[in-house]
């Protein structure tokens, strides 16, 4: 019992410093480890993959709230894109298959994991996107930012645009999480970076504060249908809340394109995963 | 006038942004202690308080459960309080932006409030 406990420590440290670092939910890491190595039931290890997104969340929306790193404008704006799109997927849960969705989506990770490799070997250009222009939504919704990069000491004021697509994509976020219960994160950061042209590391922290948000509801379910066991998820979120500590304090640290590189091999994971689950094949 | 009045209002908002990393970290931190205890406890006693590999999942069985010290109870405890979390920050949010004076992300804020409620509530007692 006191081993067990020790190794979801050490599963939720590991989970939590990638999660925080990335602004992605970290279930990638705990519902594989959970099911194959531990053997655990899949409803079980859902019930404390969600737990894994809210520890991961809280810990990191405090380090991050005190880095000025996250936008709450943005994140509020869109929380109501998630939020909606995590009800509407719980209740069509039972109507349609979800399979061929999650091909869909690991299509679509895919396709943005390709856009990142891309972006990062871009010459002589700055990692983020640059001189960004405000859409008429993002200047009536004070969508703008400015954070002040701890590597290379700039104060960066940056601009957010194609707001009606970010939203959507967070609808599909929200959608994802309610219908499949993933990409809690991992979709939220995609909307920012890549669809509204914010930079990564406020992307990756508002992502952060977002997702807790977004996992708060489906947590309810799981919490009082008795799929979150307590031996299991509460050592695993003592874990992650160090873990997240650890990671919150990297971020800052590294330059956005390291963070960049280390996302684009958990794009091309979740993807395949996915992509493959679709088809019947899961791991 | 009107931008140094802004600039005004984003210092307010910065102070209140790390009184809402503040307020969630006491909130993390209560949450933390109940798993921990809870876990020591466990580990103490060699007990969950309960039979078999069940659990309690609900106000009051959790509720009775931690008034009686059992571990699982207190252990439950701390894992509701942690998802009570994000609720925490949303709320906290709205005074947030009252204090910077903007009303229309009181409203939007407030609006992801009510969302979130309507779909616990609707996660408690199952669709």
């Amino acid at each position: 019992m006191v081993q067990t406990a020790f190794i979801l420590l050490l599963v939720g440290i590991a989970a939590g410093t990638l999660g925080s670092l990335l602004g992605i939910g970290g279930g990638m890491i705990v519902t594989p480890v959970l099911t194959v190595f531990m053997g655990l039931p899949i409803q079980y290890a859902i019930g404390a993959s969600i737990i894994a997104v809210i520890a991961t969340s809280s810990g990191a929306t405090i380090a991050y709230l005190r880095d000025d790193l996250i936008n709450l404008r943005v994140a509020m704006f869109l929380e109501i894109a998630t939020t909606v799109g995590a009800i509407s997927g719980a209740l069509i849960a039972g109507v349609i298959h979800p399979l061929w969705l999650e091909t869909i989506f690991g299509l679509f990770l895919l396709y943005q994991c390709f856009n990142m490799v891309k972006k990062l070997r871009g010459k002589g250009k700055k990692d983020d996107a640059t001189d960004v222009e405000p859409d008429v939504l993002s200047t009536q919704l004070k969508l703008n930012g400015a954070y002040t990069d701890k590597v290379s000491m700039e104060h960066v004021d940056y601009e957010v645009t194609h707001v009606k697509g970010g939203f959507a994509m967070m609808y599909g976020a929200g959608l994802a999480s309610g219908l499949l219960g993933i990409g809690s994160g991992v979709f939220k950061v995609i909307a920012m970076d890549s669809i509204m042209k914010m930079p990564l590391k406020p992307s990756s922290a508002t992502s952060n504060l977002m997702m807790g948000v977004t996992a708060a509801a489906s947590a309810t379910v799981y919490f009082f249908n008795g799929a979150i066991k307590p031996e299991i998820a509460a050592p695993l979120a003592i874990g992650i809340l160090i873990g997240a500590a650890i990671g919150t304090r990297i971020m800052p640290r590294i330059q956005s394109r390291v963070l960049r590189m280390i996302f684009v091999p958990i794009l091309l994971i979740m993807g395949v995963e996915m992509f493959l689950k679709g088809f019947g094949v899961s791991f | 006038m009107k931008k140094a009045q802004d600039e005004i209002k984003q210092a307010e908002m910065q102070k209140v942004e790390i009184m809402i990393g503040k307020v969630m970290q006491i909130g993390v931190m209560i949450a933390a202690a109940f798993m921990i205890v809870g876990i020591l406890l466990l580990f103490v006693s060699g007990k969950s308080g309960y039979v078999g590999n069940s659990h309690p999942h609900d106000f009051s069985s959790i509720l009775l459960g931690i008034v009686q010290l059992k571990s699982y109870a207190i252990i439950m405890g701390g894992l509701f309080l942690l998802i009570l979390t994000p609720v925490l920050r949303v709320v906290v949010s709205i005074y947030a932006f009252v204090v910077a004076g903007d009303k229309l992300y009181v409203w939007i804020t407030t609006a992801v409030l009510i969302i979130l409620v309507i779909a616990m509530v609707i996660g408690m007692y199952g669709i």
